[in-house]
């Protein structure tokens, strides 16, 4: 190999950003322009498999920039759980690009160079937020996402546009401001260390009431993993290009909330420490609240993108859960969920582009009978539902196994109930959608009215997103494997 | 030659600024005064240099010895506030000759170099002596100077706003002059270091109470500390742009010095903090400060005004810190000291490149320079960042140590309302940026075109400036611990 993994592991930040500034540079010639982001997520992809198979052998992969402030140093280190955020995430980003020419071509947007700019930025930051050694270095990596994304989310420069970029921004970076900065300061002074480091940095006869005031601060903090009552700027960012809320807000921007969260409970508080706070149990009722509340708030939306943002607010209550049970089932159940959630999930939001882009059509009572005309969407979309759902044969139905395994282990019996009721609640408000398009009520016309297949660029990419889902229900292994190693591995290398 | 450096850090500026009259020509002037400026610069940066490495340097005025002479004193604080001042200046001073072509008449620019020159001679004085009759002398000749430079602008109510920061400085410069007359009287000297010595001895009398009372007032006026703020918004939004620019990063900054010098080296941590009650009182006054007036600036229309109250806010930050009287917290005072020198220049001088353009800074007539002033706008954008205390800006380095030393002390509702005060900083930079890039432009804007390089350049060294000592904070915390460990006696 020509270059070494440590390269790799840079490259992977740094060259979107560059790829940023050639997209800026390439933007007279659109074709040119997506070329540069396609082969950029390429690289990228090439470079983060590498440093998969690297660690699958045991490396030790640690790259250290420099010192910010004296002991708070910028770092990267790769774990087996920040392995899984960025194999998904490029991965995603390329199926992404090819969705978005389809879309935003097709759709006439305006401002392309600077979407396709700020998508690379994005997705800069989200590598940097997977690999980062420690907490400052993700919290850095936290708030140029949020920024960078701030653009993407008022693309339109509507009012409405406006509104929701206020809203975004506002929770975003208040709660990251007021709880997650505090809390990460907090922990610098109690535990002097912000090193994400297994079994966690504080000490374990540290004061319970201190600590759990911490976790508290984190949970509400990290406001991108959307716990109620801070989960209003997902909804609101609905306002986004389609392609926008799909890669962001089901797989990068909420993932990276999520993710956070389980690197905080895993490797800074420690799932020992957790379970004995005194604040856990009210945050995982609290998070139980988001989960179940979301869901019948999801029920009543008609918009379809309104109904998939509430959805995801609920389902990263799960990961939230699983995070906080402080037991090794629900991290595995919480690490795959990342994964099976982010499949599902954005093929969803394709599909509500595809429907958008060739029915014009964003109101779910409207597409009665679509089933006929996008056939393919559709079953996409039945795919996907499955998996949210968490039933066979789609990817979900690990993870949710495995969550409910830890909710047992930890004998959380309220929160099992909770999972099961939404589960339950998924079905009602994901299933009815594909099955009227299919088979529409009495009494419904359906005329043909001309509506095709969305662009081809665009049912490739949902279609393969699609297959993922089976996919990763027939073969989790690899995915199954990482999520046990966070917890195995003694060092932070996976496979020792 | 080197030996001499203190006392040339003051003279050089001193002395060039009547010889501007002899040069006619307004580019001519601009190019000495830039000369001078950035050979103060130099000066200051050998000085650190020589502080950093082997201590406080001490000059004796004309062979005088201390406490008959006057003496001029570096230690790494006063190194810290001369370049500050000296750069900030300099850069400042690139953007100037461009700036003041739309905003001074042709006939005064030799008049308005002069009087910038005598203001940055003044403060490097107040800063450089070591002499507290001295300190009140620079203190008059930069502020005499700063009047009207202010009384300058194109606005006629900049005489009024010059005239209303006349009475409320002089009335400052007057208790501070009371202050170190009673001070006088008690122990027969000048000098600070020889005051520190001998005040303890007369501590218990009314007559130094008296005197300290007199010379916080006094500085507290001058530095703007709410409630003691109301010269500083109209002061700032009606002076000519490269003014405003200018004081913002150093006026007040020069006021702050004085107070932490007064406080911590002539009267000493034990009179001021035990003597009074000021630790509660200046914790009080600061966060005060921070809520009103980052409130008043998010109902601004006028966006000198905005960043005017801001800058009364960070003020309040600044004065938290002190207030915290702690290794940690002076150092975060003197890291914002040096961080919002940084910021509220780029956003003044890339204020002054709107003004260059459009001839206003009112709010509604930004609508639209998104797209119009793409690199000024953007600068406005990462300075306002650099505001909130976004990581990666210096804000964010500053924000950190500030909330660690309130920690330290075990404040945490004061933490906690320091960073609510940031949210106030989001509310009020992103109503500008909303009204720059999602309104259409204004009708018969459609000409306006980005500023030009003579002006983008200054802006974007102190942007580049803002967010390179935000990732690499050697030099700033290096400088700013040495400081203020030294203020409290520790060798570092």
């Amino acid at each position: 190999m020509i270059i070494s993994l440590e390269s790799m592991l840079q490259l992977s930040i740094i060259l979107p950003l560059l790829a940023m500034l050639a997209i800026v540079s390439t933007g007279r010639n659109p074709n040119l322009r997506e070329t540069v982001s396609i082969s950029t997520s390429l690289v990228v992809i090439y470079f983060v498999f590498n440093l998969y198979l690297g660690i699958k052998q045991g490396e030790n992969i640690q790259v250290d920039w420099w010192e910010l402030l004296p002991g708070l140093q910028i770092s990267f280190n790769i774990e087996p759980l920040g392995m899984i955020f960025a194999l998904i995430a490029s991965f995603l980003w390329l199926i992404t690009t090819v969705y978005s020419i389809g879309y935003m071509r097709s759709h006439k947007e305006q401002n392309q160079t600077r979407f396709y700019a700020c998508f690379a930025i994005a997705i800069g930051s989200v590598m940097g937020i997977a690999f980062s050694a420690n907490l400052f270095t993700l919290f850095i990596f936290y708030e140029v996402l949020t920024l960078s994304t701030y653009p993407l989310v008022t693309h339109a420069g509507t009012e409405d546009a406006k509104r929701g970029g206020r809203i975004y921004l506002g929770i975003l970076l208040g709660t990251s401001i007021v709880f997650f900065l505090l809390a990460i300061i907090s922990t610098w002074f109690v535990a002097g260390s912000l090193d994400f480091k297994p079994g966690g940095v504080f000490d374990p006869n540290v004061n319970t009431t201190v600590a759990g005031v911490i976790l508290v601060l984190f949970i509400f903090g990290i406001g991108k993993a959307a716990i109620m009552p801070f989960h209003r700027w997902l909804p609101a960012a609905m306002v986004a290009p389609t392609p926008v809320s799909a890669l962001l807000h089901a797989v990068a921007v909420v993932k990276a909330g999520v993710f956070t969260v389980l690197k905080v409970c895993v490797f800074i508080f420690g799932l020992d420490l957790l379970a004995i706070l005194p604040s856990t149990q009210f945050l995982l009722y609290l998070a139980g609240a988001s989960v179940l509340l979301a869901s019948l708030v999801a029920m009543r939306q008609d918009n379809l993108k309104a109904r998939l943002a509430y959805s995801t607010v609920s389902q990263l209550g799960y990961v939230t859960i699983g995070a906080l049970l402080a037991t090794s089932a629900g991290v595995i159940g919480s690490s795959m969920h990342i994964g099976m959630h982010a499949f599902g999930k954005i093929t969803l939001f394709f599909c509500a582009g595809a429907i958008l882009v060739a029915a014009h059509k964003s109101k779910i009572s409207e597409m009665q009978g679509l089933g006929r005309q996008m056939p393919i969407t559709m079953a996409a979309f039945f795919l996907a539902s499955l998996s949210i759902i968490g039933v066979p044969p789609a990817g979900g139905t690990w993870s949710k196994w495995y969550l409910l395994m830890g909710s047992m282990e930890a004998e959380q019996w309220i929160l099992m109930a909770v999972l099961m009721i939404s589960s339950l609640l998924n079905i009602a408000y994901l299933l009815p959608i594909p099955f009227r398009a299919f088979f529409p009520a009495r009494g419904m016309p359906v005329t043909d009215t001309g509506i095709k297949e969305a662009p081809l660029p665009s049912l490739i990419a949902l279609s393969i997103t699609a297959v993922g889902c089976v996919i990763l229900f027939v073969y989790p292994q690899p995915l199954y494997e990482l999520a046990r190693a966070i917890l195995d591995a003694p060092g932070l290398a996976y496979g020792k | 030659m080197l030996a001499h450096l203190p006392v040339l850090q003051v003279i050089v500026p001193l002395l060039a600024a009547p010889l501007c009259l002899f040069l006619t020509r307004s580019r001519l002037v601009w190019v000495f005064a830039l000369a001078v400026s950035a050979l103060a610069f130099l000066i200051s940066c050998l000085l650190l240099q020589q502080v950093m490495s082997s201590g406080t340097i001490i000059y004796e005025l004309g062979g005088w010895e201390a406490p008959w002479g006057i003496e001029y004193r570096i230690d790494p604080l006063n190194a810290l506030l001369l370049l500050i001042i000296t750069g900030i200046s300099t850069i400042v001073l690139l953007a100037a000759h461009t700036s003041i072509q739309q905003e001074i008449p042709e006939e005064r620019h030799t008049f308005f170099y002069i009087l910038y020159l005598l203001s940055l001679a003044g403060m490097l004085g107040i800063v450089a002596t070591g002499d507290a009759f001295n300190v009140f002398v620079f203190l008059e000749i930069s502020s005499l100077s700063g009047y009207a430079l202010i009384a300058l602008g194109k606005d006629r109510r900049a005489l009024w706003a010059a005239y209303q920061y006349l009475i409320m400085g002089t009335i400052g410069a007057t208790f501070i002059l009371i202050g170190i007359g009673l001070m006088y009287q008690m122990t027969g000297t000048l000098n600070m270091e020889d005051l520190s010595k001998r005040l303890p001895e007369v501590e218990h009398t009314r007559t130094v109470f008296t005197a300290y009372a007199f010379i916080i007032v006094g500085i507290c006026l001058k530095l703007a500390l709410f409630p003691l703020h109301l010269w500083l918004p109209n002061a700032y939004a009606y002076a000519p742009s490269i003014v405003t620019a200018f004081f913002a990063a150093t006026a007040t900054k020069v006021a702050i010095y004085l107070l932490i010098r007064f406080t911590f080296s002539v009267f000493g941590l034990t009179f001021s903090f035990t003597a009074l009650p000021l630790q509660i009182l200046f914790l009080t006054l600061g966060l005060l400060g921070i809520f009103a007036a980052s409130t008043a600036a998010i109902y601004q229309k006028n966006v000198k005004h905005l960043f005017a109250y801001s800058s009364i806010a960070q003020i309040g930050y600044m004065i938290v810190g002190f207030s915290v009287s702690t290794t940690t917290g002076l150092m975060a005072t003197l890291l914002h000291l040096f961080n919002h020198a940084l910021m509220k220049s780029a956003l003044f001088l890339a204020l002054a490149a709107v003004v260059y353009r459009i001839g206003s800074v009112q709010l509604s007539q930004f609508h639209g320079l998104g797209r119009q002033m793409p690199f000024t706008m953007a600068a406005i954008v990462i300075g306002g960042l650099s505001l909130i205390g976004v990581p990666l800006t210096v804000g964010f380095v500053s924000k950190w140590y500030l909330i660690m030393a309130v920690i330290e002390n075990g404040w945490w509702p004061v933490a906690v309302l320091i960073l609510l005060g940031s949210l106030l900083a989001v509310v009020y930079v992103w109503r500008l940026v909303e009204a720059a890039y999602f309104k259409p432009p204004l009708p018969g804007r459609d000409t306006i075109k980005e500023a030009p390089l003579s002006l983008l350049i200054p802006v974007w060294i102190l942007v580049i400036a803002n967010i390179y000592f935000g990732i690499d904070t050697r030099l700033s915390v290096q400088v700013t611990q040495a400081a203020s460990m030294s203020l409290f006696g520790v060798s570092p």
